[in-house]
């Protein structure tokens, strides 16, 4: 008898969290009968995914939908848990670079995110749903970064990925060393000029945060001892970001291509006590895999590019399967608003150079970038608990035939292509009458009632500039 | 005692003469063309369109001694009072243009001039490089208009012949150009126009450093912008501290670009941010609660897709009347975004947008030319939604209120300042002329330049390609025309130096004639070219001040469409 209602009790249970009744305010839609690519759990054939207010709540098969759920049928697609971009410049006002100087963490990229560059669409209908946002490379110690979800339509706060661990960038070897070399006559010659100059711009930058946190700690000893009337000591955004990575409170994404300048940087992050938290672009990680290892810094890396500057000689395809079977946490980013549309394809690259298995290469854009980013426990993997970040492909993610069909973000569809087509033409039709009415306004001087606004319709469209600084 | 002192000499009673003449003469002299005016003005029997109440369709303003003493339908007329037969007139109060650079020294372009890419690059290395925040690049915020108004300014007669009595005028170069003053557009002296200064600190997002210099971007712009307000709590600190009790303290030193934020911080002044799409109003309304100040946003298109938040935020909002219009010589076939597209098509709804959402806005000219610009764009406002009298309360009490002056100007009300415009119809009609303006009381009558009544029998409308000659060779600049069918003509003439907009011109016959204010340097001044026309050609003279010259002038393209073939050359 008591087994008989224990095991009752029991089955109720399983059946209260395998099918909830949807509440008044919930928002819950069932994927159905896909291939889910759990990434940490396996795969899961004619698999089912059920989102409840943004989170995934459920992952296995035949989950039953409750009344009110949006039912997506799923049937012969691939669900991968939305990409990870590393290293990104889209959605980017007034400039990547604030080159002028070396030393540039008081600028950040979250002061001027742009909410309606039309490459925040195009990338996320290539899958990527999470990207870092980054300050350029044209200095030693660059500006601070901004981990944005691709939610397009959001103004510029509701795309920050809300409690994402703060970043900044740095960057070895050409780019600091080569910006600012052929200045207008009479205008100096930015230091640093060579990679010793680079390595010594970071020193200095952190001695100096060091004398500045020591200022601020004996100051707030003396107020905290019961001085009055004492001068607070000038608060610099430039160094308080770099006190901030010395107390490991901000990542550091560093951008390098040579053995020699990584291991350089491993060693002055370890004299001044801090790790580095990515090696980005890192051609030459095969070389000193082990050091970066021991290190703990991840590696974000290209699939294939190489030899398009004298420090990219020594890439090779095979890269990031090498630092993987060291034992690095790597990713593979794009550092375009192009590349960025097809991330899937180039993890799937590393399956044919270096024999990474399926799974393996998968984590390439969707785990491995999330615990670069320590985002982990919110996105990178379709688990019950994350973030209902996903993406539909109507063949297998790492196939060059594979196209994503839906991209939900929060438990949100962000992107659909039917839907995506089947506006284009209602597009045109808008572009067409304004340009008409612009010509007749020109002609006829002629007055017209403006359109009734539609809030949704944010479409692609001609002319996108990117700046690239690999 | 010298013989002439003595009554004998022969031609003391001459002298004397000579010396009273010359005393009576002299007052006016120095008033140059002005008769002396009676303290006292009233105009009878207008349409009074007070703005802070009711029209009053039949009624009396008294002005005395600078200030509106009485308004309404039954009022006293002092005897000896100037009578103005207000019989169909309209009487409005002055119009405000909300933030401008009139009567300050035109500041150099910061690329004009320019021939050439390395000569702009030299001028570039001319500049003080900037190694950060430090440096203090772009900042200039000791520098308040009040300080450097010139009365020699043309644009302050052109505002006033449009009808507008203040405005508020504003160095603009940099991140920290100075401070806003608000002024009236006639007076004696420079400091006369001062009706309020600093009327609000100013800001700019323009990265004045490019790739040598800081800063070169949109967020170091910013970023400097917190540091120097987080520098300026510092400094304040320092002072204070000094202040309360300086014996064995080290002295601060003097900062003069944090001495005026330090004092707009203490006092409240309003800051002028700039921010005319959504995604910048974001940005400047965070960068308020970040440094703590009380924002006056100009920009302000968008206003249709912002305006519930600006609504939120209580935060006034200056309208850029320059309304986005595709550059005359795009390529007509150029594939140009939605996005942009529909902000052309819907900006001149943004006035509109911000009133219903309550909103407090006004409008500025943002380089538009003449007030004819100014009027006829917010005529544009008003057929895309906006009430004509929020639109005329944008021009006038709003533009009063939110730089804090309400109180003394911008409507027609017992104690207020005599500004006012006097126009012969309703102000948002293109025919109507404004006949004459009262600034502090003091009357203005604009009068119409003559000009020769024979119809036009020539279409200058269109592109012209002019060529002066000077003694450093032929200068060339592009006319773009625009005739009206009564032989007015409007427009712009564009040279190496920048563009300048025709304040007057005509046709008569084939003969015509056309004024432009141009900036050189400190001063503006006029030129105008007269001359006659014949087919695609024409040829005259041009004035500027005591030089003159010659000019030839012909269409870029001296061709025509013949059945949809365009034919270049003469058939």
């Amino acid at each position: 008898m008591k087994r008989t209602i224990l095991s009752a009790l029991l089955i109720l249970a399983v059946a209260a969290l395998v099918a909830p009744a949807a509440g008044a305010q919930d928002q819950v839609t069932l994927i159905k009968n896909a291939t889910v690519l759990t990434v940490t759990r396996g795969t899961i054939e004619n698999g089912d995914v059920l989102i409840r207010n943004g989170k995934i709540a459920a992952v296995g098969k035949n989950l039953k939908a409750p009344a009110g759920a949006t039912v997506i049928d799923a049937t012969g697609m691939y669900l991968l848990p939305g990409i990870i971009d590393c290293h990104s410049h889209i959605a980017v006002d007034g400039g990547v670079n604030e080159g002028s100087i070396a030393v540039s963490s008081m600028v950040g990229i979250e002061d001027v995110i742009d909410p309606e560059d039309i490459d925040i669409y195009r990338d996320l209908a290539g899958g990527v749903t999470t990207a870092n946002v980054l300050h350029g490379s044209a200095n030693p110690i660059g500006g601070l970064n901004a981990v944005i979800k691709l939610r397009w339509g959001k103004d510029a706060r509701g795309l920050l990925f809300e409690g994402a661990k703060p970043g900044i960038k740095f960057a070895l070897g050409e780019n600091p060393k080569r910006s600012n070399f052929t200045p207008p006559p009479g205008v100096p010659q930015r230091y640093p000029a060579t990679r010793m100059g680079v390595m010594d711009v970071i020193r200095e930058a952190f001695i100096d945060a060091r004398e500045y946190r020591q200022k601020w700690q004996d100051y707030q000893k003396r107020v905290a001892a019961g001085e009055k009337n004492l001068l607070a000591p000038r608060k610099d955004l430039k160094l308080e970001p770099l006190v901030e990575i010395l107390e490991g409170k901000r990542l550091v994404h560093a951008h390098c291509y040579r053995a020699d300048e990584i291991l350089q940087l491993i060693r002055l992050a370890e004299e001044f006590g801090f790790k580095i938290a990515t090696f980005q672009h890192v051609l030459e990680g095969y070389k000193v895999a082990k050091e970066i290892a021991a290190h703990g810094a991840g590696a974000s890396t290209f699939s294939d590019w190489w030899a398009y500057k004298v420090e990219a000689y020594d890439a090779i395809p095979y890269n990031a399967a090498l630092m993987t079977q060291k034992g690095v946490v790597v990713s593979i980013n794009s550092d375009s608003a192009e590349e960025a549309r097809h991330l899937n394809q180039e993890a799937g690259k590393t399956v044919k150079f270096g024999g990474l298995s399926e799974t393996e290469a998968l984590k390439l854009v969707t785990l491995n970038p999330a615990r670069q980013l320590q985002i982990a426990d919110r996105v990178g993997s379709i688990e019950v608990g994350k973030d209902a970040d996903l993406v539909l492909y109507d063949k297998h993610p790492l196939s060059v035939y594979s196209v994503p069909q839906k991209v939900l973000i929060d438990g949100q569809v962000y992107f659909d292509r039917q839907q995506d087509i089947a506006r284009r033409a209602e597009i045109e039709k808008e572009k067409k009458a304004l340009a008409e009415k612009d010509k007749k306004k020109d002609e006829k001087k002629e007055e017209k009632k403006p359109e009734e606004k539609k809030p949704e319709d944010k479409k692609p469209s001609a002319g996108v500039s990117e700046e690239v600084t690999r | 005692m010298p013989l002439w002192q003595t009554s004998r000499h022969p031609l003391r009673p001459l002298l004397a003469l000579t010396l009273v003449a010359l005393l009576a003469l002299a007052p006016l002299a120095a008033q140059a063309q002005r008769p002396p005016e009676p303290p006292y003005f009233a105009i009878r029997g207008a349409r009074i369109v007070t703005v802070s109440g009711p029209v009053i369709e039949n009624g009396t303003v008294v002005i005395a001694r600078g200030l509106i003493v009485a308004v309404g339908t039954d009022v006293a007329v002092p005897p000896e009072a100037w009578v103005i037969d207000g019989k169909g007139l309209t009487v409005y109060p002055g119009l405000i243009d909300s933030l401008t650079t009139l009567g300050l020294p035109a500041a150099a372009p910061p690329g004009g001039g320019a021939a050439s890419m390395s000569e702009a690059l030299q001028q570039a290395a001319r500049q003080p490089i900037a190694r950060g925040p430090e440096d203090r690049p772009g900042t200039t915020s000791w520098e308040n208009a009040a300080n450097n108004l010139q009365l020699s300014d043309k644009r302050l007669e052109t505002w006033r012949k449009g009808g507008f009595t203040s405005a508020v005028t504003s160095p603009d170069r940099g991140i920290f150009p100075g401070q806003a003053a608000f002024i009236n557009l006639a007076g004696e002296r420079p400091q006369d126009l001062v009706v309020k200064t600093p009327a609000a600190l100013r800001v700019n997002f323009s990265p004045v450093g490019g790739f040598w210099s800081f800063p070169g971007s949109l967020m170091g712009v910013l970023s400097y912008i917190k540091q120097v307000y987080l520098d300026t709590e510092n400094y304040a600190q320092a002072w204070a501290l000094y202040e309360s009790d300086p014996k064995g303290r080290e002295r601060p030193s003097y900062d003069r670009a944090l001495e005026p934020v330090r004092q707009a911080q203490a006092a409240n002044w309003p800051v002028l941010i700039p921010a005319n799409l959504t995604k910048e109003v974001e940005r400047a309304l965070a960068l308020s609660a970040k440094t703590g100040v009380k924002p006056i946003l100009y920009g302000g298109q968008q206003g249709y897709e912002f305006a519930e938040l600006a609504a939120a935020k209580k935060v006034p909002v200056l309208v850029s009347l320059k309304w986005p219009e595709k550059a005359k010589d795009a390529d007509p076939e150029a594939d140009e975004p939605l996005r942009l597209l529909r902000f052309r098509d819907r900006a001149p709804s943004s006035p509109a947008a911000l009133q219903r959402a309550g909103v407090k806005f006004a409008f500025y000219s943002d380089g538009l030319g003449t007030p004819a610009d100014i009027l006829k764009n917010v005529k544009k406002a008003i057929d895309a939604g906006l009430p004509a009298d929020a639109a005329l309360r944008a021009l006038t009490l709003s533009a009063a209120e939110i730089y804090g002056v309400g109180d003394r100007l911008g409507s027609i009300e017992t104690g207020k300042i005599a500004n006012l415009a006097v126009a012969d119809g309703d102000l948002f009609n293109e025919k109507t002329k404004v006949k004459m303006v009262f600034i502090d009381g003091e009357k203005y009558e604009i009068r119409e330049p003559s000009r020769p009544k024979e119809p036009p029998t020539v279409n200058l409308t269109g592109k012209w390609t002019l060529t002066v000659s000077t003694p450093q060779g032929p200068q060339e600049s592009t006319a773009d025309l625009t005739m009206a069918e009564d032989g007015t003509l409007t427009g712009s003439v564009t040279g190496q130096r920048g563009t300048a907009s025709i304040t007057s011109g005509w046709v008569s016959g084939a003969k015509f004639s056309f004024t432009l204010s141009i900036t050189m340097g400190p001063r503006t001044a006029e030129a105008t070219y007269t001359g006659t026309v014949e087919g695609a050609k024409m040829s005259g003279t041009v004035s500027l001040g005591p030089f003159t010259s010659d000019f030839t002038g012909k269409r870029p393209d001296a061709g025509f469409t013949l059945n949809g073939f365009t034919v270049n050359g003469q058939l």
